[in-house]
């Protein structure tokens, strides 16, 4: 069983919700990468959504787009971020980690290159933004035989054909973004999310999800009631943008932890 | 003739096009698939398209013998197809006519539009007036900065100019910026994409509407010359004058297509926007293409005298154009069209955009080693008025 299953099951089992925080690596710099995956472990996550920075992020509000461009300047890339995952699964074995960005680099890398790399560092899942079902199929079959999962979006506007299409491809969860929109948009719509999830899982028979407008303990905690896993990116992104360096990992742990613990009241 | 009937049913040129968008994005591009596949074939559709062009637009446009610019080449014969005299003063109009007339049938009320030199952005804000709908124009605020000009026409014809404070503030970053309006208000709004590029079925789209282009030069060169030229040259950005030029004529074997790319401070020096020339196949806008990369995968930034060149991606059909050998690609650089430039407006009255420039410019350099019997003809895709302050500039004048 792949970790993401694994972690779903044992979450299932005590009747909790998963928690995904997703920032971009290199953010604010590589040297805080690791140290940020696990205080974000520490402070109750149960996967981590890593971001792989582009220069063109096309699905995302400026929040995301502002991290995808510090990172650049750092230097970061395809291979470090690898080499992130690399060093962090040196001290835990157990967090999955899903890598999350656009095509771009991993067409640069090569589809072998790639999928060896990422089963070589420990990489769990991979969610290409801009690879819809249609055109994903070549990578996702060599992702399935290094037993690494790919993870698919969902959207308002999917209708049935879409979800059936996802399903056939998609393992360890699917993906439900719960407003129109980019990355970081204000205001989720809960009845619209509480509609949406049955529908999916008549479908889809993964883990279902739900991100983008998720900003607060309060709003986590409603989606939870939903679906089984909460996914928070530009209100973490935000923090790390915020905060001065020496009280960044402290910030980010109060803020994962509030949040946590929301959930699982 | 050879069939040649692509995309596929995905968009796909090969291993080139496809939809390469957010799952966010695929419903609005299905339902916009879906509604060009049946007005194509629609002759009503068609009748008012055609319509709009001959009265609104002034097509069809003439073709015509350069013959001073021929004599100084001392060669082939060099013909212009004059898209300078396209109402807004470019090819860009017989797009946006096209678009417009989509979003109208599909009960839209706003455009949105990327622009980089401004001129497809004034064609976006000129047919949204014509219809009364709303513009909005996406524009990397380096650019706003240098065309300042063209910014004001968007704004005269009752469009806003929003700047994109993103990445390199060029006309991709505006391309991202339209992307994300899109995704957030897609319900009631179009996006008019300004080359044969972004996800399926834009590149078809924008082809079909162009080669209107092609289409009349099919009819014309016979009646002018009594047969079909040696060769058709354009430049090409994002490839939507070139593609529109070419289609009707890949069937057409005996007619070279010559794509002309920026070759900007010269290949060597890595300043250019020359895609197909130099670059390497990924994934950027929407499409599988030839990209301006990194090694690992990053877009890099062009550079070209006329910013309506200056695009790190090309369309999809041309990556496939080139990789089957049926067009051949070249560069030229910012000082080799600004010479052509100079020599169109002394010795034939005519002053052509620094886009178009590139093209006369490999005419002439193509035309000296064929004899007079050959005939090349160059689309001249738009006027130059827009380009006085950077012409002015290179020449230490400040207007
Ligand atoms: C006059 C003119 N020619 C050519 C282009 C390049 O676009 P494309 O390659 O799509 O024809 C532009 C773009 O702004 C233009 O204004």
């Amino acid at each position: 069983m792949s970790r993401i299953s694994a972690t779903f099951e044992k979450l299932q089992a005590a009747g909790r919700k998963a928690l995904i925080p997703f920032v971009t690596a290199g953010d604010p710099d590589n040297a805080s990468a690791v140290p940020i995956m696990h205080t974000l472990v520490a402070a109750g996550a149960n996967i981590i959504e890593l971001g792989v920075p582009f220069s063109d992020p096309m699905a995302d509000g400026p929040t995301i787009q502002r991290s995808s461009e510090r990172a650049l300047k750092n230097g970061t890339s395809l291979r470090d971020v690898l080499g992130f995952v690399t060093e962090f699964r040196t001290r835990d074995s157990e967090t999955p980690v899903v890598l999350m960005g656009y095509a771009n680099p991993i067409e640069a890398m090569g589809y072998d290159a790639f999928a060896d790399a990422a089963a070589a560092a420990g990489v769990d899942g991979v969610l290409v933004v801009d690879y819809p079902p249609e055109e994903s199929e070549p990578l996702t079959m060599k992702l399935r035989h290094r037993g690494i999962d790919s993870i698919f979006l969902l959207s308002p506007t999917s209708m049935e054909a879409r979800m059936d299409g996802a399903a056939r491809l998609a393992s360890g969860y699917v993906y439900y973004v719960s407003l129109k929109g980019v990355t970081g948009a204000a205001n989720i719509d809960l009845t619209e999310v509480a509609e949406r999830i049955p529908q999916i899982r008549s479908r889809v028979n993964l883990p279902i999800g739900v991100g983008f407008g998720i900003r607060d303990g309060a709003t986590a905690r409603a989606i939870a009631g939903v679906s089984d896993a909460v996914v928070i990116g530009s209100r973490l992104v935000q923090e790390i943008e915020s905060s001065p360096p020496e009280a960044l990992l402290e910030n980010l742990h109060r803020l994962v932890s509030e949040i946590r613990q929301a959930m699982d009241a | 003739m050879q069939m040649y009937d692509l995309p596929d049913s995905k968009g796909h040129f090969g291993p080139y096009g496809g939809v390469f968008v957010a799952e966010t994005l695929i419903h609005a591009l299905d339902e916009l698939r879906t509604q060009y596949e049946s007005l194509r074939n629609d002759p009503a559709f068609v009748a008012e398209f055609e319509h709009e062009l001959k009265h609104y637009v002034g097509r069809p446009s003439p073709v015509y013998h350069a013959k001073r610019l021929s004599q100084k080449a001392g060669g082939a014969q060099i013909w212009l197809k004059r898209e300078d005299l396209n109402h807004t003063g470019a090819h860009k109009i017989n797009n946006t006519m096209g678009q417009a007339l989509v979003a109208r049938h599909m009960g839209k009320k706003r455009i949105i539009a990327e622009t980089g030199a401004g001129q497809h952005g004034v064609a976006s804000a000129t047919v949204a007036a014509r219809f009364g709908m709303e513009c909005v124009v996406y524009m990397g605020s380096e650019d706003i900065h240098r065309q300042a000009q063209n910014v004001y026409r968007m704004k005269l014809l009752g469009a806003s100019v929003v700047p994109v404070e993103s990445g390199s503030r060029t006309l991709k970053d505006a391309l991202n910026e339209a992307m994300r309006d899109w995704v957030t208000n897609v319900e009631g709004t179009f996006y008019i994409i300004g080359t044969v590029a972004g996800p399926h079925p834009y590149p078809m789209m924008v082809r079909d509407f162009n080669s209107v282009v092609g289409r009349e030069l099919l009819t014309q060169m016979p009646d002018v010359l009594g047969r079909q030229p040696d060769a058709i040259l354009a430049c090409v950005g994002g490839g939507s004058n070139a593609m529109g030029a070419f289609y009707p004529y890949i069937p057409h074997a005996d007619v070279r297509l010559i794509g002309v790319e920026a070759g900007g401070l010269g290949l060597a020096t890595g300043k250019h926007a020359a895609t197909l020339c130099a670059g390497t196949p990924g994934v950027l806008h929407g499409n599988r293409t030839y990209l301006m990369q990194d090694a690992n995968g990053q877009i890099i930034e062009t550079h070209s005298i006329s910013a309506g060149l200056d695009y790190p991606g090309v369309g999809p059909e041309h990556a496939w154009l080139k990789d089957t050998g049926r067009a051949e690609y070249v560069s030229v650089t910012d000082d080799e069209a600004l010479e052509a430039f100079h020599m169109m407006c002394r010795l034939e009255g005519i002053i052509p955009a620094l886009e178009s420039s590139h093209a006369v410019a490999h005419a002439m350099k193509m035309a000296r080693d064929m004899s007079s019997d050959k005939v090349l003809l160059v689309n001249l895709s738009g006027r130059g008025d827009k380009d006085m302050a950077t012409v002015a500039e290179r020449s230490g004048l400040s207007l």
